[in-house]
């Protein structure tokens, strides 16, 4: 099987695992634009999940019937596995098959699903007593909600937000293999390279940045939390 | 949509074709059954004994953080990874060498998930009830096999089933390489730009994880006492094993 290294490219020093950064400078106007991709396809469907899930999720706290129906349909959106989302997506929502718009649109669902039970459990997760005092000095639905209940529910809402965003940037690499432009593409790229020889560097530099990626915006919700709910620290 | 319908619905899609290499539908059920039930099977037997030891002991806990760690490693990147390792060895011969990786990958999926799971559902036992069992004279491993384990085993279902799920997934994604499974008609379709023929593979995807996931339930219902799941009350109070593993959740990620 081994192939004289004169013939071949790919068996040259540089298909070595540890040049994927050589790969990504050589490659960087395209890469870049596959990072960009990636970071807005992984973040924005967390954004607008979190927007639809609080309006739920507090139904789903304030009116107990509506807990399991809610429950049920959420937890059964998030068993479908990615790839399948993926490609039923354009149907139903009426697009062409292969639409850019049915990355996001996916994952939005997937983030509501995880979004609205975390949103009913950490609103659920306040105590009694807190409601009780809120609206003895004074308040008002809305502003207790706002004012009391979310705040209190933050760092359960925030993990929650962890747990979407980091898994997120895994399925986003997932629709890389149905030809969307995002990080997923380096492995569509890599195996093009590897035949006859393995060529690595493509293959790794996807698999740097997304664990990269994965651990910044992780990073960046728990730091987030922690300005936010400054008395936690407090407490600690 | 109804060009989906139609292609569910025509027979040929049903049977296997030698003729042009076509796998029916039912054929490729049981491939992708078959690679996710081996991946199940082999990541249960490694972390089911692992979770209940460190969550027994208490030690090395940080087994359960660095599996965790795993999961942020984008599950088709290391399958590529791995195929681009392994397949050249078996050039032309088997479809072995994409199924080992594709089986390493599926393994290390599953494994997070279990463990975690299984630590954190020994880990939440109540201490009270641990202490009870030594006091009429249990030996270590009697705690373990007749108290802590059936106590943790609403988590470890949950564990099991979302590491089911994701197998599932992932070995749909594995149909990117020359392998059976459900995932091929998604791919096939891709390429060949016959989109009835994706979606319907989405759907049967789709319906196969919701299936098992069903199944699971059932079986878990069975195997988890009663006196467990708290499932004899009429009161619409929330399941303690679900909020006990919220919160477990959130440890373990947080």
């Amino acid at each position: 099987m081994r192939v004289p290294a004169t013939t071949v490219l790919a068996t040259d020093a540089n298909s070595s695992p540890w040049h994927f950064w050589t790969y990504f400078m050589d490659h960087r106007s395209d890469d870049l634009r596959y990072l960009w991709d990636h970071v807005y396809l992984s973040l924005l469907p967390v954004v607008v999940g979190l927007i639809i899930s609080l309006p739920l999720g507090f139904i789903a706290r304030r009116y107990r019937w509506s807990y399991p129906p809610i429950i049920s349909i959420t937890g059964l959106l998030y068993t479908i596995p990615s790839i399948a989302l993926f490609v039923i997506v354009p149907p139903l929502f009426g697009l062409k098959s292969l639409d850019p718009k049915q990355v996001p649109i996916a994952l939005t669902i997937y983030s509501v699903a995880l979004l609205v039970r975390v949103v009913a459990d950490g609103l659920a997760s306040v105590s009694e007593e807190t409601l009780l005092a809120a609206s003895a000095m004074g308040f008002g639905r809305m502003r207790r909600l706002l004012s009391v209940e979310l705040p209190i529910a933050a760092p359960v809402i925030a993990a929650g937000l962890r747990v979407a965003t980091v898994s997120n940037v895994s399925l986003v690499a997932v629709a890389g293999t149905i030809g969307m432009d995002n990080l997923g593409r380096l492995f569509d790229e890599g195996i093009q390279l590897s035949t006859p020889t393995p060529y690595y560097p493509p293959i790794v530099l996807g698999i740097v940045l997304c664990v990269l990626l994965a651990l910044a915006f992780d990073g960046i919700i728990v730091l987030g939390t922690r300005l936010l709910t400054p008395w936690r620290r407090v407490a600690r | 949509m109804s060009g989906v319908i139609t292609w569910l619905n025509d027979p040929a899609h049903w049977r296997d074709r030698p003729a042009d290499s076509f796998v029916g539908i039912p054929s490729q059920i049981v491939n992708h059954l078959e690679y996710s039930l081996i991946a199940l099977g082999i990541a249960l037997v490694i972390a089911l004994p692992t979770g209940l030891a460190i969550g027994h002991s208490g030690r090395a806990t940080w087994v359960v953080a660095a599996a965790n760690a795993l999961r942020s490693i984008p599950g088709v990147g290391l399958l590529v990874l791995l195929a681009v390792i392994i397949a050249p060895h078996f050039y032309g011969r088997t479809d072995l060498g994409y199924l080992i990786p594709t089986e390493i990958v599926l393994v290390l999926i599953a494994i997070p998930s279990i463990l975690a799971n299984t630590y954190a559902g020994v880990d939440n036992v109540d201490p009270a009830v641990r202490d009870a069992a030594r006091g009429m004279g249990m030996s270590g491993g009697e705690v373990l096999r007749q108290v802590e384990f059936p106590n943790s085993l609403p988590l470890i279902f949950s564990g099991f089933r979302s590491a089911t799920l994701q197998v599932i997934a992932t070995a749909t994604i594995a149909s990117y390489f020359p392998l059976g499974g459900l995932g091929r008609f998604i791919y096939d379709g891709y390429h060949q730009q016959d989109y009835d023929q994706m979606v319907s593979g989405g759907i049967l995807v789709a319906l196969l994880a919701v299936l098992v996931d069903l199944v699971l339930s059932l079986v878990q219902r069975l195997c988890v006492s009663r006196g467990v799941s708290g499932r004899f009350s009429k009161t619409p109070t929330q399941d303690p094993a679900t909020a006990a593993l919220r919160t477990k959740e959130e440890v373990a990620t947080g």
